[in-house]
């Protein structure tokens, strides 16, 4: 029996799209018509207004909270972008063969093998005041006083954030790496190129699939994050999500829902932004 | 409804009803009291209750279950996801668990229902700072915030209102409370701290903690102000919104020039802050001020001359309940105050709301130390039989009354709560 080509696509696309609409596309929309809801103490008055929106714009709170969101996005995708290209580089370059590879990509992997919240955790008496980092640094002699920027601070929230996200870019450039043709490399290596030369015009270039989609994944991993945040500034920074929970602990869903449709519309943009410099089909389909 | 089906599906149920009956009055002779499919029903009988995890301990719904032949769970939760479920699907919870003062976010809502004073047992024992606003030597008990008096009865038995006076109808059968103030580091402060001013002693910039509670943690930072002079309010419990925008203005110039180390959300936080040396002046519950002690570490719980920060909690019937669960839950209820919660709670240093039946599940060594005041006889152990304090040992702050008797003021939902909540929030991210 032979499908007409456009049913077989419909048929090809259909359980994908059935799952999109229903657990993305139809909550999304009530989300989108519940921030133009008012509320009363604990419930949700059905009518339509512009207020949630007015209050988020022009929250100083708000426009403070998307500034320490963005900046933690901004210096966890360099550090994390920096650190994974590396370690790609490395597994990929350096380690000779596949076995090797292929183990020393697994203990990567290893501390993913327990919790978020464990590996986040586990971060506090490494860097408190009396801490491993401090002892030890203390009883080197390199300080006199515990560094208290270390913890509940900017600091130990990026720490955190590097740590539980860096997996997430090296995996992508792991796989864009494996997939350049090592010929062309060793064109480059006999047409007199350097190491530097080679990385900069092959294979980062060549890699510009999986470091778009790390940053993708670190981006709205960070920008959608609370309890890191929480956690590691000591309760002492927020982020756009911990006031969104907030509202929601206080049954406040209307301006919840205009502060996760605003913050989907900013994340969407991000997002079309890196695609926009890397067009990941093309190179996927390449 | 369609005729024939649910006549079909009852018939089965009573053949298998009668079946189980039957097999349980040859199983068992020893029921007493109940015809047997009425015992058989009440053992089917399982009641979740629904709290937060100082009160709600699985310990206390196993010896409940045991004691009632019925199954009480219990089920802890943190206190959004609680409100959230009384509010839109109270028919998950069957007993309510709650901080007194949270009963104004369900006045009107019809998800609890009213308890008559009539089938509450131990009304008459119940300590009068609940029942009539008074301690038991007579004095007054402070109105600052919300006193668990004011929230003890409804003015009818619709339950939408309260009452200022006894009624009827109460809103829920009182069940723990305590008198909160500061936990301290005395090994690492090295002097006597009896004032609430402490807080924001510039002695503990980078070092001192809150609770990360809008009117708790505002009301932590008030008794502060006011010891120092700054502020004085109206009410504590209850600001104005002038006195909100200028305590919050203060707080956060203290947060800028970094004197708060952090702001906890849970027990273990607060635990680990203390304990990991990071904080040595803080927002804290009594428990959590027993746990750092536990590890060996010097952790006190500082009595202040200004008073202390009470709180307390209610447990009620949902208003689901009807019949046979209605008396099931109603029979938890009297349970619950008739001593053995007492007993087990006071050795985690919260009280009973009717001390008279606690007292009998505690040794008198124990009953001393907790209640009395009086140093340690014997050494203290928690309820699972962990050493707590060595022998010599005083309570922190004292007697019963020396620690409730001194209430500043009471824990609260302000009017001004969405502002607060707002201000506060602000502060944080500041």
């Amino acid at each position: 029996m032979k499908l007409p080509p456009q049913l077989a696509s419909w048929l090809q696309v259909g359980p994908t799209a059935l799952l999109l609409i229903a657990f993305f596309g139809l909550p999304v929309l009530v989300v989108i018509a519940v921030s133009f809801f008012d509320f009363a103490q604990a419930q949700i008055v059905v009518t339509f207004i512009w207020d949630n929106y007015i209050d988020v714009f022009t929250s100083k709170v708000t426009i403070q909270q998307y500034l320490s969101s963005l900046k933690f996005a901004v210096i966890v995708w360099v550090v994390t972008l920096v650190i994974g290209f590396n370690v790609a580089y490395f597994l990929v370059f350096h380690v000779r063969g596949l076995l090797w590879q292929i183990g020393l990509f697994l203990v990567c992997t290893v501390p993913f093998w327990t919790s978020n919240i464990i590996r986040m955790i586990s971060w506090l008496p490494v860097l408190g005041r009396n801490g491993i980092l401090n002892q030890t640094m203390m009883n080197l002699g390199v300080i006199s006083h515990p560094l208290e920027f270390l913890l509940y601070s900017d600091f130990a929230v990026v720490v955190a954030y590097v740590h539980l996200f860096t997996l997430f870019m090296v995996v992508p450039i792991f796989n864009s790496m494996a997939r350049i043709d090592r010929s062309l490399i060793e064109a480059a290596h006999d047409a007199g190129a350097g190491r530097f030369r080679i990385v900069w015009e092959i294979v980062l270039p060549l890699s510009k699939t999986g470091i778009a989609l790390g940053s993708i994944f670190v981006v709205t991993q960070v920008m959608g994050d609370f309890f890191v945040v929480k956690v590691m500034s000591g309760g002492q920074s927020t982020s756009v999500v911990s006031a969104l929970y907030n509202q929601v602990s206080a049954m406040q869903y209307p301006p919840a829902a205009a502060s996760a449709v605003l913050l989907l519309i900013i994340v969407t943009l991000m997002v079309a932004g890196i695609l926009r410099v890397v067009d990941v089909r093309k190179q996927l389909a390449a | 409804m369609d005729d024939a089906k649910p006549t079909g599906v009852s018939r089965r149920l009573v053949i298998k009803t009668a079946a189980i009956g039957t097999g349980a009055a040859i199983g068992s002779g020893a029921i007493q009291g109940f015809p047997t499919i009425w015992a058989q029903t009440l053992k089917d009988i399982k009641l979740l209750h629904v709290g937060e995890s100082y009160s709600a301990i699985k310990d206390i719904g196993v010896q409940a279950s045991k004691d009632l032949g019925f199954t009480v769970e219990i089920q802890a939760v943190d206190q959004n996801t609680q409100r959230n479920r009384l509010l839109t699907q109270p028919k998950t919870i069957d007993i309510n668990d709650m901080s007194s003062f949270q009963i104004y976010y369900l006045l009107g809502k019809k998800v609890v229902q009213p308890i008559p004073v009539a089938k509450y047992k131990y009304y008459d024992q119940t300590v009068p700072i609940f029942t009539k606003g008074e301690y038991p030597d007579g004095r007054k008990v402070s109105t600052q915030g919300i006193a668990p008096f004011s929230v003890q009865y409804y003015a009818d038995k619709d339950g939408s209102k309260l009452a200022k006076a006894p009624t009827e109808w109460l809103t829920g059968i009182p069940m723990v409370y305590n008198a909160d103030t500061l936990g301290i580091r005395p090994d690492l402060i090295g002097r006597k701290i009896t004032q609430w001013k402490e807080l924001l002693s510039p002695e503990f910039k980078g070092k001192a903690a809150l609770v990360d509670n809008p009117s708790i943690g505002i009301m932590d930072v008030a008794m502060a102000l006011e010891s120092r002079g700054d502020i004085t309010y109206g009410n504590k419990g209850n600001m104005t919104r002038a006195e909100i925008d200028k305590t919050v203005e203060i707080m956060t110039q203290f947060k800028k020039s970094g004197h708060f180390r952090a702001f906890w959300t849970n027990f273990d936080q607060s635990v680990n802050l203390m304990a990991s040396g990071e904080v040595e002046i803080q927002s804290m519950w009594s428990p959590a001020v027993t746990a750092v002690r536990s590890r060996g570490i010097d952790c006190y719980y500082a009595p202040l001359k200004e008073g202390y920060r009470g709180w307390s909690s209610l447990l009620m019937p949902m208003a689901h309940l009807t019949g046979i669960r209605l008396d099931a839950a109603l029979d938890y209820l009297n349970w619950y105050n008739s001593g053995w919660q007492g007993g087990f709670i006071a050795k985690q240093g919260y009280y009973s709301a009717v001390p008279d039946t606690a007292k009998k599940f505690l040794t008198k060594e124990e009953w001393d130390y907790w209640y009395e005041g009086k140093p340690a006889a014997t050494d203290i152990k928690d309820p699972y039989g962990t050493l707590m304090e060595k022998q010599g040992v005083t309570r922190d702050g004292g007697a019963f009354l020396d620690r409730m008797g001194n209430i500043a003021c009471w824990n609260t939902l302000m009017d001004e709560d969405r502002y607060l909540t707002k201000r506060w929030n602000e502060f944080v991210s500041a």
